[in-house]
C-alpha cells in the first residue's frame, strides 16, 4: 500500500501539487487522471524521489520514503519499477541488456538464470526476436513493452507507469493495458499508471484519482467515472462526442 | 554566487563517487569500455598531432640555431624536452578536451534528457558513481598514455622533419635524444598527464551530467565542457609548471 499524505511540490511560485492525499492499494490499478499540465508526472517523480516535495509524506506500507536518507531509500527503490513517459531506454543497450540491467546490477544471478529471467519477461510482454536490436531499431509500441519488461524483471512491490499508452494505437494500447492489469492481479502489486485515456479508465481502472489544478478533486472505480454527477470530471471525462454519446446511451 | 553553486555541487559530485559501487563486475564492465573508447577512439589523433608538432618545433629551432655556434645536434635534445615539458602534456589535453571532453559531456547529456539517468536511479543505481566513476578513471589511465605515444610520435615528427629538409642528420637527431632525461621532467610530465585527464573528464562529466533544458541544453552542456575544461587545463599547466620547475 502507498499512502500519499498532505503532498505538496513547488516549482518556485509556481504550487503544482497542493496537499495530495490518496491512498493506492495492492492488487490494483490505481489510475491517476487528469488534463495536461495538471500534475500527474510531478506526483508520480514525488512518490518516486525523482522531485523532492516541499512538504507531506509518503509511505510505502508505512516506511516514509521522503524522510529517508538516499541508501535507506535504495531498500525500497529495489521494490520499484517504472516506465516513464519517454520510455528512458539506455540506447547505448540492446533490447535484451536494458532488461537485465537490473539484473547485472543488483541481483548475483547466473548468466544462465538472468538469460531466462530475461526471456520469460520478453515473452510475456510478446516480445520475441528483438533481443539483439537496440532502442533506436524498433517501434514505440515495442520500446513501451521494453520499458514494461525492464520495470518487472526484478518483481516489483510497486509499478509505476506514465502514460503507457500514449503515442500507441487503439489494439496495442488495449494489450497493454491488460498486461499491467495481468501483472498487477498476478504478483498483486501496487500499480499507479498516469493516464489520459478513457479506454484505460473504463477497462481497468479499479481505482481512478482525478487530478484537477494540482488538487485531489475525485475519487472512485473506473465504473463509477461513468456515472457521477460531478460537473468538472464529466466535463474532463465527457470532452469528446463519442464519450457523450456513450454516456447519453447509458442513461 | 552562480560560480560557488557550480564548484560546490561539482565537489560533491566527485565525493560520491568514493562510494561502493553496486556491483563490482559491472564497474569493470564499464571501465574497458571507456577504456577502449577514450584510448583506442584518440589515438589515430593524438598522432597526427604529435607528429606535426614535433616537426615543426624540429625546423623551428634548426631554423633559429643556424648561424649560432650551438651545434646541431642539440635540437634532439630541445624537441624532445619541450615535448615532454609542454607540447605533449599540453597539446594533448587541448584536442582530448575537444574529442572526448564532448563526447562524454554529450553522451551524459543525452541520457540526462531523456530520463535514462532518472530510470537508473529508480532502480536504485547510485548513478554519479556508475556513470562518472569508470569515465574518470579510465581516462586517468589512458590519457597518460596517449601523452606518452605523443611524446613518441612528436619524435619521430622531428626526426622526419630535419632528415627530409636537410637541416641536420638523422645521427645528430639521435645524438640529441640520448642525452640523458631529468627525473624531473619525466615527474612533470606525469603530474600534469594525470591532473589533465581528471580536470577535463570530471569538467565535462559535470557539465553533461546536469545537463537542463533539452537538446539544446546538450549542445550547451558540450560546448561548456569543451571550454571551461580547456580554460582549467591552460590555468593548471602555468600552476603545475610554475610549483614544480
Ligand atoms: N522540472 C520542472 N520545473 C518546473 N516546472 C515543472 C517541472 N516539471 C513540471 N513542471 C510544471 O508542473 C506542471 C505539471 O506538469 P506535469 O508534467 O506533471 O503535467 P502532466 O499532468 O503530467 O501533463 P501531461 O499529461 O501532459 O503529461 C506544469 O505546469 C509544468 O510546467
Ligand atoms: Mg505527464
Amino acid at each position: 500500500m502507498i499512502e500519499v499524505k498532505e503532498i505538496s511540490k513547488s516549482f518556485n511560485d509556481n504550487e503544482v501539487l497542493k496537499s495530495i492525499n490518496v491512498t493506492m492499494e495492492e492488487g490494483k490499478c490505481n489510475l491517476i487522471i487528469g488534463k495536461s499540465g495538471a500534475g500527474k508526472t510531478v506526483l508520480l517523480k514525488c512518490m518516486v524521489g525523482l522531485f523532492e516535495p516541499t512538504s507531506g509524506e509518503i509511505l510505502y506500507d508505512g516506511r516514509d520514503f521522503v524522510k529517508m536518507t538516499e541508501k535507506e531509500r535504495k531498500l525500497i527503490r529495489l521494490e520499484m519499477g517504472m516506465l516513464f513517459q519517454g520510455n528512458a531506454l539506455f540506447d547505448s543497450m540492446t533490447v535484451e541488456e536494458n532488461v537485465r540491467f537490473p539484473l547485472d546490477m543488483f541481483t548475483s544471478m547466473s548468466k544462465k538464470e538472468k538469460a531466462e529471467r530475461v526471456n520469460e519477461v520478453l515473452e510475456r510482454v510478446n516480445l520475441k526476436g528483438a533481443h539483439k536490436k537496440f532502442p533506436s531499431e524498433i517501434s514505440g509500441g515495442m520500446m513501451k513493452r521494453v520499458g514494461i519488461a525492464r520495470a518487472i524483471v526484478q518483481k516489483p512491490r510497486y509499478l509505476f507507469c506514465d502514460e503507457p499508452n500514449s503515442g500507441l494505437d487503439p489494439i496495442t494500447s488495449i494489450v497493454i493495458d491488460e498486461l499491467i492489469d495481468e501483472l498487477t492481479k498476478d504478483l498483486n502489486i501496487v500499480t499507479v499508471i498516469n493516464t489520459h485515456d478513457m479506454n484505460s479508465v473504463m477497462g481497468i481502472g479499479d481505482k481512478v484519482i482525478y487530478i484537477h489544478e494540482g488538487q485531489v478533486h475525485w475519487e472512485g472505480s473506473g465504473k463509477e467515472v461513468m456515472t457521477t454527477k460531478d460537473e468538472q470530471l464529466n466535463s474532463f471525462v465527457f470532452a469528446s462526442k463519442f464519450w457523450k454519446q456513450v454516456k447519453e446511451d447509458q442513461q | 554566487m552562480n560560480f560557488f553553486y557550480h564548484l560546490g555541487r561539482y565537489f560533491m559530485t566527485l565525493g560520491s563517487l568514493f562510494s561502493k559501487p553496486e556491483k563490482a563486475g559491472m564497474y569493470w564492465k564499464e571501465l574497458f569500455r571507456q577504456m577502449s573508447l577514450i584510448g583506442v577512439g584518440s589515438l589515430g589523433i593524438i598522432s597526427i598531432m604529435s607528429l606535426f608538432i614535433g616537426a615543426v618545433t624540429a625546423v623551428q629551432f634548426a631554423y633559429q640555431l643556424q648561424g649560432n655556434f650551438i651545434p646541431m645536434w642539440w635540437i634532439g635534445l630541445i624537441v624532445r624536452d619541450s615535448l615532454i615539458l609542454e607540447l605533449a602534456p599540453t597539446l594533448s589535453a587541448l584536442l582530448l578536451a575537444g574529442k572526448v571532453g564532448s563526447n562524454i559531456s554529450s553522451e551524459l547529456g543525452t541520457m540526462r534528457i531523456s530520463e535514462q539517468i532518472d530510470a537508473m536511479k529508480i532502480m536504485g543505481v547510485n548513478t554519479a558513481s556508475y556513470l562518472i566513476g569508470p569515465k574518470v578513471l579510465a581516462s586517468v589511465v589512458v590519457m597518460p598514455l596517449l601523452i606518452v605515444f605523443s611524446v613518441f610520435f612528436g619524435i619521430y615528427g622531428g626526426l622526419f622533419a630535419g632528415v627530409a629538409s636537410g637541416a641536420y642528420t638523422s645521427a645528430e637527431y639521435i645524438r640529441g635524444l640520448q642525452d640523458p632525461l631529468r627525473d624531473a621532467d619525466t615527474i612533470i610530465l606525469f603530474i600534469k598527464s594525470v591532473s589533465f585527464a581528471f580536470i577535463i573528464t570530471t569538467i565535462s562529466c559535470y557539465q553533461g551530467f546536469y545537463t537542463t533544458g533539452g537538446v539544446v541544453g546538450v549542445g550547451k552542456a558540450s560546448t561548456r565542457a569543451v571550454v571551461f575544461s580547456s580554460i582549467v587545463v591552460i590555468i593548471a599547466n602555468f600552476f603545475i609548471a610554475s610549483l614544480l620547475l
